[in-house]
């Protein structure tokens, strides 16, 4: 069945090694799957299996020391910094454990931030359309530090989803969360993949948010194991 | 991003903190208030000093007696000193056709008194011309006459300050007596204001004929018929040089000098101009660095508080790199605000370098010599120019800091 599906990610043969002083540290050795559009995927492991690694090579904040990763159609393994920031921009969202919002600017602001980077018109509609999505077109003026914790990751949402990108990244979405709104958020999540068809990849230690994907890949000691 | 964007983004952060932007600022408001009011008082200054030199009269030399600059060139021999003769001699169409005057001064220091109230000032002993080469205007009454330097007579002529002093007003004086050192003269005119001089105020001093100086104020011994100065006065602007060596060569002529050991020296208005201007000149450039330096010092507390800035907003520049800023988006963002910090801070120092040169000038017309600081378009225009320039270069080395922050570090930092 695999053959008819689209591919958004290709990771063939992942390693990523850090240089920490004198010490050669092996993040990743060797990792090869594939994710399909539209697909809901989590990621677990526990402290140092390589996760957090992971996360950054398939959001192209980091680019894996050998292997190669197909995002969407482009390969990215070997792109310059600005290379993979307007990859990031157009093709990834990401959603942070502790939502990572600008202080200072409004709600608004924060979700029109990529579009600036990337240019064009009617930012101000986008992110409006982005913000009523996720249910708070009656705070978009409203700073961060005026939300509740709830609010301001359905901002960050928002923020995610706005430039409509191939993938989104989630990393514990839940985590800074009491258990009702990281229901709510995880919901939110997996409607908007229901909708959009744009394909989530969370990140996560928490098995009740695991179990609302479709798939889990195991990560231990930088390598996929069976769970 | 666009520039414009850029613009109001870093508005944005700057009013966001606005106790250390405004902090921040000052270093750089100091800094350009320094340098233009200073470059401005300078510059008032040496308008001020010119403007006192050309008051003493237009075309003038200044021939006084000593060896000059010569490392006492004419060895044991005394100068010969100058006489009125001499400037009788000068006034000679044949030999000196460029020169329109000579006037003998003697100059004495006294003090001038009537009952009850007395001032010391300058006492010139002159003739009839020195007026009209000086430029003098009288108040009322007259100047010194010709006969009143034959006669020797007991007159004098009141600066307009030594008038107020001493009798509270300027009119009708003339007819009264004042003593100066002790010996009664009669006031026979009384000078309009000229206003204070390079080399003190030119309203305190009193005129009296050359002769009755010479032998009834000044101990000059035997050698009476001594003068200190001749003022020569070129008949026009271009004739000066001229003048001056038709001056020299009668001199050397009647003091029988060898060439090169002359024992006297000339100088000319143009020279003292130039030494006054070479002086404020220094003293303007003085100023100006010292100017200079703090508006270093204001430069290096932006490097400073940008620095911690960039630190402070780790997350926040690992976030926009996440989202798809460029290096260069990061590096204009940072440099965007010190630049705008510094511009602010130019604009303001401006303004406070206008206040501090109208106090200055205001003391220093209050002290009696008039300093008119001049804040030019060139020096707002510097000062923007000076200060943009101070926000780009200490502003440089945090932004390219903040623009190489790897994102993956920069997300993680806490």
């Amino acid at each position: 069945m695999s053959d008819e599906r689209e591919w958004v990610i290709e990771a063939t043969n992942l390693t990523k090694i850090y240089q920490m002083g004198e010490v050669e540290v092996q993040a990743l050795r060797g990792v090869s799957f594939t994710i399909a559009r539209g697909e809901v995927v989590a990621i677990m492991g526990p402290s140092g299996s390589g996760k957090s690694t992971m996360m950054n090579i398939l959001g192209c904040l980091d680019v894996p020391t050998s292997g190669d990763y197909i995002l969407d159609g482009e390969s990215v393994a070997n792109l310059s910094d600005d290379e993979l920031s307007d990859i990031r921009n157009r093709k990834v969202g990401f959603v942070f454990q502790s939502f990572n919002l600008l202080p200072r600017i409004s709600a608004l602001g924060n979700v029109e931030l990529p579009l600036r980077y990337s240019g064009g018109n009617h930012l101000k509609q986008k992110a409006m359309a982005a913000l009523e999505a996720v249910g708070l077109q009656d705070r978009v003026n409203h700073r961060p530090n005026e939300l509740s914790g709830g609010q301001q990751q359905r901002v960050a949402i928002a923020r995610a989803m706005v430039t409509q990108p191939a993938i989104i990244m989630a990393d514990e979405p839940t985590g800074n969360l009491d258990t009702k709104s990281g229901e709510d958020i995880m919901k939110l999540l997996l409607d908007l993949n229901k909708q959009s068809g744009t394909t989530l990849i969370i990140v996560t230690h928490s098995p009740d948010v695991a179990a609302q994907t479709g798939r889990i890949l195991h990560l231990r000691d930088g390598l996929l194991v069976e769970a | 991003m666009s520039i414009w964007q850029h613009l109001l983004e870093s508005l944005e952060s700057l009013t966001s903190n606005k106790l250390r932007s405004g902090l921040t600022i000052l270093g750089i408001v100091i800094g350009v208030a320094s340098v233009i009011s200073m470059l401005a008082i300078g510059q008032g200054a040496s308008a001020a000093v010119n403007a006192q030199i050309q008051s003493i009269g237009s075309n003038l030399l200044f021939v006084s007696s000593g060896f000059f600059g010569q490392g006492g060139g004419g060895g044991a021999v005394a100068p010969k000193p100058l006489t009125l003769q001499d400037a009788q001699a000068l006034v000679d169409p044949v030999n000196a056709p460029d020169v329109a005057a000579a006037v003998g001064v003697v100059n004495a220091r006294g003090t001038i008194s009537i009952s009850g109230n007395s001032t010391s000032g300058s006492i010139i002993g002159t003739t009839s011309q020195y007026a009209a080469v000086r430029n003098f205007n009288l108040q009322e009454g007259q100047f010194i006459t010709d006969s009143d330097v034959s006669g020797r007579s007991a007159a004098v002529v009141l600066g307009s300050g030594v008038a107020t002093t001493l009798f509270g007003e300027t009119t009708g004086l003339t007819g009264q007596v004042v003593r100066i050192n002790n010996q009664p003269f009669r006031i026979v005119g009384v000078l309009q204001s000229v206003g204070g001089g390079a080399m003190g105020s030119q309203d305190n001093q009193v005129i009296v004929p050359l002769t009755t100086a010479q032998s009834r104020l000044e101990n000059r011994g035997s050698s009476s018929g001594r003068i200190d100065q001749i003022l020569v006065q070129a008949s026009s602007a271009e004739g000066v040089t001229a003048a001056q060596e038709e001056v020299t060569n009668i001199l050397r002529t009647r003091h029988n000098t060898r060439i090169g050991s002359d024992d006297f020296n000339i100088l000319s208005q143009q020279d003292i101009l130039n030494t006054a201007n070479s002086v404020t000149g220094t003293l303007t450039l003085l100023l100006g660095g010292i100017g200079a330096i703090s508006l270093v010092v204001g430069g290096i507390g932006i490097m400073n508080i940008m620095l911690v800035s960039v630190t402070e907003r780790t997350r926040e520049i690992g976030l926009r790199k996440a989202l798809g800023a460029h290096k260069s988006d990061i590096r204009l963002q940072f440099l965007m605000e010190s630049i705008m910090l510094c511009l602010l801070g130019g604009l303001i120092g401006v303004a406070v370098a206008a206040g501090v040169s109208k106090v200055i000038s205001n003391v220093a017309a209050a002290s009696n010599t008039a300093i008119n600081p001049v804040i030019g378009i060139d020096s707002i225009l510097l000062a923007c120019l000076f200060s943009g320039a101070v926000g780009l270069f200490f502003g440089v080395y945090p932004a390219n800091r903040a623009a190489n922050l790897e994102p993956v570090e920069a997300l993680r930092y806490e």
